[in-house]
């Protein structure tokens, strides 16, 4: 009989080439996603005369640098352009697949792979972007890189790595009313800290997650870096399945059966075990938005800020007033008397179409108290909510709806928060300047970014639901 | 990519913890290309406010102006994948980060450069941090043979993965290295496209 083994153990072996004596693992890679940012990469490639050695599993979206308003087929800005171009000329001239400004299936790369069916279960994926662990929620082994690895990757279709410490994450029970992946994962980053899986490959388990949507799960698993992660991955199951079948790139028919007999698999054996177990009760999970400048420091909406002159040891009193300072809150504040100048609904964290269903229904009928923008995730899901007439609702608030691209969540393609600004944000990184120069961001869910548009200041979501589902 | 040994260099340090790598690099200056330079963005925010000014910051001052090597605290080059953070370092003359820990994605990186990044406890990084306050211009010398840093009489040992270490020490080419088992990875092809079929995207009509 062979030895149990986990979900982290199986998707490892199955990608296993060469592993050296000193632990060193050359793996197979199945996916490979690139953008615009990936051009140091190609300029490598092109120092070497190199070849791409398997354009047919390279996919290329444009959207770190796009404009998501404005024109997109004239980019106003030649910087802005110049990168897009670069893309289009690199996958042309490699014979990879773009989904480009031109085609209807373009987003943001986490959110267009999932969607097209390219990410699938047991599939090693990487990218040079630290939130392709994302794709980990369908069950793919799924990492990000840097230019350095993208074009080992792009020349060989292979990655060194060496066998990751493995952690399990279980939320047992039932979430309550208004409580999303986002309160999820924020939680578990307040209790194991922005470090606190470092080095680690992660399952995430357990009955609360298992009731999660792929949407959901795609947020969670996003996040796995922000607690330092290698990859985050949940166990492929009937959502999956559903969520997968029919989708363009992924097999069908008789081929689909097939695969999930194989996926099916895909699960951590019961005797098998982990090196560290985490636990956290879903039932105690509230709505939480972050105070200062690491997704780490996450408090339940009802809370007050830390006071660093409370604070015994010296060194985290230091981070407490550094991090208040920067953001421009009082010690000892209440999180829901901090108001807000705008609000952002998108990134790969939280722009497909239930964040864009949840944001709406605590908006449907209620007016903005601040500017704000929201981006779909894709393109595709920019239609669909158009069709559900979610646009009207955000418009009607007196958001703006934009195009699709990683937009303000970084700022890359010039859409910032002006310095000294407040944001409500869907996003992943409550960095300093990282929506802007002098920036200040707080993370929470898209219907808790819906909650502090409406009010003005952070708020409880729970308090504008009034039977409306989020 | 230059192989590392020893240097012995003043070192400068930043005692932030989760420095992450937009502190590092700004997002607005990776569209440069490497031969343009990275070294004058390095931590840009934190050492120039908006006018271009210089601000009051570690690295700013004369004594650590020059430093080699960077003491940090934990989570050291967290966040984005961002391998501008590593050029900005290199290229300002950085060869060495000590610190409790590291983001995952930003050690690979360095070790694809050529920088060092090692590992000592919180209490050794707070430790060193506390003598560079006292003595700036302290020389300190980082041997990765031995796993060691020299900081006035005070000598830590640090641990770095064992790989990584070997590749630091001889700067191997990490492509040439993986071509040298191409008949391995067509061997893995081959079978693996009999195993897995189904993990080819399906053609596209």
């Amino acid at each position: 009989m062979s030895l149990p083994q986990t979900l982290i153990d199986k998707l490892w072996a199955a990608h296993e080439i060469v592993r050296r004596d000193d632990g060193d693992t050359l793996l197979w890679v199945d996916r490979h996603y690139v953008h615009e940012g990936s051009f140091h990469a190609f300029g490598k490639l092109s120092e070497r005369g190199a070849a791409v050695a398997e354009p047919g599993l390279t996919f290329a979206v444009a959207d770190h640098y796009v404009p998501t308003r404005g024109s997109r087929t004239d980019i106003a800005a030649p910087e802005f352009a110049r990168m897009v171009r670069q893309v289009v000329e690199n996958t042309n001239k490699h014979g990879i697949k773009l989904f480009g400004l031109d085609d209807p299936r373009q987003g943001i790369v986490h959110v267009v792979g999932p969607e097209q069916g390219l990410t699938l279960p047991g599939l090693l994926v990487v990218c040079g972007d630290s939130h392709t662990s994302t794709h980990g929620a369908l069950g793919a082994y799924a990492f990000g890189i840097g230019a350095s690895e993208v074009a080992h990757v792009l020349m060989t279709q292979t990655i060194w790595q060496k066998r990751p410490k493995q952690m399990r994450v279980s939320v047992e029970g039932r979430v309550a009313p208004g409580i999303t992946a986002k309160d999820i994962v924020l939680s578990i980053i307040a209790q194991i800290g922005a470090d606190g899986a470092t080095g680690c490959a992660v399952e995430f388990a357990g009955s609360a997650i298992r009731a999660l949507s792929i949407e959901g799960r795609l947020t969670l698993c996003n996040m796995s870096i922000e607690a330092g992660a290698r990859c985050g991955m949940v166990a492929p199951d009937q959502t999956t399945f559903a969520y997968l079948k029919g989708r363009p790139y992924a097999p069908r028919d008789t081929e689909f059966d097939k695969s999930v007999e194989i996926w099916t698999k895909l699960v951590t054996d019961r005797d098998a075990e982990y090196e560290r177990e985490v636990s956290l009760d879903g039932a105690r999970i509230v709505p939480v938005v972050t105070w200062g400048t690491s997704p780490e420091d996450t408090l339940p909406i009802d809370a007050s800020v830390p006071d660093p002159s409370r604070e015994p040891d010296e060194a985290r009193a230091k981070y407490l007033r550094d991090a208040l300072d920067y953001m421009g809150i009082a010690p000892g504040r209440k999180l829901t008397d901090i108001a807000v100048d705008r609000v952002f609904i998108g990134s790969c964290t939280n722009a497909r179409i239930e964040d864009l269903r949840a944001a709406a229904a605590v908006l449907a009928g209620r007016t903005s108290k601040v500017p704000g923008l929201v981006s779909p995730g894709s393109s595709l899901v920019k239609r669909q909510a158009e069709q559900e007439g979610l646009d009207r609702i955000f418009r009607d608030a007196g958001l703006e709806w934009g195009e699709s691209g990683c937009s303000m969540c970084a700022g890359m393609n010039g859409e910032v928060v002006a310095p000294g600004e407040r944001c409500a944000s869907t996003t992943n990184r409550n960095f300093r300047g990282r929506q802007g120069r002098g920036a200040r961001t707080h993370l929470m869910s898209p219907a808790m970014v819906a909650a502090a548009a409406v009010t003005g200041h952070l708020a409880d979501v729970r308090a504008l639901l009034d039977g409306r589902k989020v | 990519m230059e192989k590392f040994t020893r240097l012995t260099a003043t070192a400068c340090p930043l005692n932030f913890t989760n420095l992450n790598t937009d502190q590092i690099i700004p997002v607005r200056f990776l569209k440069r290309t490497r031969a343009e330079g990275y070294g004058q963005m390095l931590l840009h925010d934190l050492r120039f406010d908006a006018d271009g000014r210089e601000k009051d910051f570690p690295i700013n001052k004369p004594a650590w102006r020059n430093a080699q090597i960077v003491v940090g605290a934990r989570n050291f080059g967290c966040g984005s994948s961002r391998e501008g953070a590593v050029y900005a370092l290199y290229d300002y003359g950085v060869r060495v980060v000590v610190a409790p820990s590291f983001g995952d994605i930003f050690s690979g990186n360095a070790v694809q450069n050529g920088l060092v990044t090692a590992i000592v406890t919180d209490e050794e990084a707070a430790e060193i941090m506390a003598s560079l306050e006292r003595t700036p211009d302290l020389p300190v010398t980082v041997d990765l043979e031995q796993q060691t840093i020299v900081c006035g009489n005070r000598t830590y040992n640090f641990s770095i993965d064992p790989v990584r270490r070997m590749r630091l020490l001889n700067g191997w080419d990490e492509i040439a290295v993986t071509q040298s088992f191409a008949d391995r990875i067509a061997a893995f092809k081959a079978q693996d496209r009999a195993l897995r079929p189904w993990a080819v995207p399906r053609a596209q009509e």
